[in-house]
């Protein structure tokens, strides 16, 4: 019995999933060839699986900007903003942030995980309660393990459930804070943001949105969904990241709460980790300005995830129920995802494979992550490359009876 | 045990019967993750129907301290009030 015994079975379903063909959690791409092509093993690769959405990963202007910063900053800042001190960039990233989201404050994190991780779980002390959705993301699952409050699950997607549970507390002399997600990562799934708004505002408690995956791809401007709801006064917080539509890594969080910046001494997935290296900070400060300079980046965006939604849905594919830049399949075991997944990466296609327990009701998926980039071929050839493997596999895709489920 | 948790605990069984794919004999003592084969994430969607029935909210730390049906009724019962 060694200190890995706990893991046995993890390492039995490892196995069984990996030797059914290429293992899906260590796929190496040999080179990257644009943000929606890459080399494996020799072949050249649609990349339908990156959260690329904005496709800014080679934007020659983010490039240069990260290079020049490279060469005057040097590789990393080597420690935390608290005890090496900040580099212009990244008060001036948090600066451009707060302007671009209309907020007092902002707070740049090392990575997304990280953002959740530490606002979450610093924003709610002992005597508070937390509220989150039962389909949050495993970051906000895990600030929920750190922090000291009561945390309360709720129904996803289901504001009358949130306020059931609200008001079985009304009592409780605590602050209460309301976590959800604008589009939700395995399936693509937006919240009811404006009927979590008024559960909000009737109950009196804080708000906090992640926008991780609606940061550039929803609202007027590319806030996200709170924007594109018309709800953003009733969000407290928003909670993004670097690694999607700005095409980087890191993480950040934006309010107008007075004394926010008393988050920097006190919120330690913040100060006990090295900050972004200054490379990174020069790009998202370009892919962020890229990002306002190009709206039709969005609309190309939203065209090339309707056509590959449409596409897949009109083969009698089960898909996620809004049209979004995630497009999720589901196929009724794990066993057929396992070999579906294979089918496609030898066909050339690179999607992820999200099986039980990281997807909601135990479905096993292929999510698909559509991007501004991708050109209506790749989409096309993506369609197809999905009815052939299920003719291959003698899949009869069951036929969708509604538009949306 | 107090007759409150006793009646929890069937209606507990009643409830758990009806979610469970096999048929399984629950008893107080039946052990939640390791008897019934549900993991952590069952376990907490079945704690929601239980909120549901007994209008209490369980919070997650507790769900964590449960291991049988029995605790899982006691921490109902002082949840409500009647402890």
């Amino acid at each position: 019995m060694t200190i890995l015994a706990k893991y046995t079975k993890l390492r039995e379903h490892y196995h069984r999933i990996a030797g059914a063909g290429r293992d899906p959690f260590t796929v190496k791409f040999d080179a990257m060839l644009s943000p929606t092509e890459g080399m494996l093993n020799g072949r050249r690769t649609i990349l339908l699986g990156t959260n690329n959405y904005l496709g800014l990963t080679f934007d020659e202007s983010c490039i240069d900007k990260g290079v020049e910063a490279l060469k005057s900053f040097g590789t990393g800042t080597t420690g935390s903003r608290i005890a090496n001190g900040s580099y212009d960039g990244h008060a001036a990233l948090e600066r451009e942030l707060a302007k671009f989201y209309g907020r007092e404050n902002c707070m740049v994190f090392t990575t997304g995980y990280q953002a959740n991780l530490g606002i979450i779980s610093t924003l709610v002390g002992k005597d508070d309660l937390l509220f989150l959705d039962s389909d949050s993301h495993a970051s906000i699952y895990d600030a929920a393990k750190m922090t000291p409050a009561q945390v309360i699950r709720f129904r996803h997607n289901d504001p009358e459930d949130l306020n059931k549970r609200l008001r079985r507390v009304a009592d409780h002399p605590g602050n209460k804070l309301v976590v959800v997600e604008g589009i939700y990562s395995m399936l693509g799934d937006v919240a009811p943001l404006k009927e979590f708004a008024q559960v909000k505002r009737e109950n009196g408690v804080y708000l906090l949105v992640d926008e991780a995956h609606s940061m550039g791809v929803l609202g007027d401007t590319g806030r996200g969904l709170a924007q594109e709801v018309g709800v953003e006064d009733d969000v407290d917080f928003i909670v993004g990241t670097f690694s999607k539509s700005l095409g980087a890594v890191g993480g950040f969080c934006v309010s107008d709460l007075p004394d926010f910046d008393v988050l920097r001494v006190a919120c330690r997935p913040y100060m006990f980790t090295a900050s972004l290296p200054p490379s990174v900070i020069a790009t998202c400060l370009r892919s962020l300005e890229r990002m306002q300079e190009e709206p039709g980046l969005r609309t190309k965006l939203m065209a090339n995830s309707k056509r590959l939604y449409e596409g897949l849905r009109n083969k009698g594919f089960q898909v996620g129920p809004d049209v979004n830049p995630i497009v999720a399949v589901s196929l009724p075991s794990i066993e057929l995802a396992i070999t579906f997944w294979n089918r496609l990466l030898e066909e050339g296609l690179y999607l992820n494979l999200a099986l039980p327990p990281a997807t909601p009701n135990s479905q096993s998926l292929l999510r698909t992550s559509v991007s501004a980039a991708h050109t209506t071929k790749q989409i096309d050839t993506a369609i197809e490359l999905f009815g052939k493997v299920a003719r291959q596999l003698n899949v009869q895709p069951a036929l969708v009876q509604t538009a949306a489920e | 045990m107090t007759t409150d948790v006793n009646d929890i605990v069937e209606t507990i069984i009643a409830a758990l019967v009806k979610t469970l794919p096999t048929p399984v004999t629950v008893t107080t003592e039946t052990s939640i993750t390791r008897d019934l084969g549900l993991d952590s994430l069952a376990v907490m969607d079945f704690v929601m129907v239980l909120e549901d029935k007994f209008d209490v909210s369980i919070p997650m730390e507790r769900i964590a301290e449960v291991e049988t049906i029995g605790d899982l009724a006691r921490t109902i019962s002082e949840l409500r009030g009647h402890a």
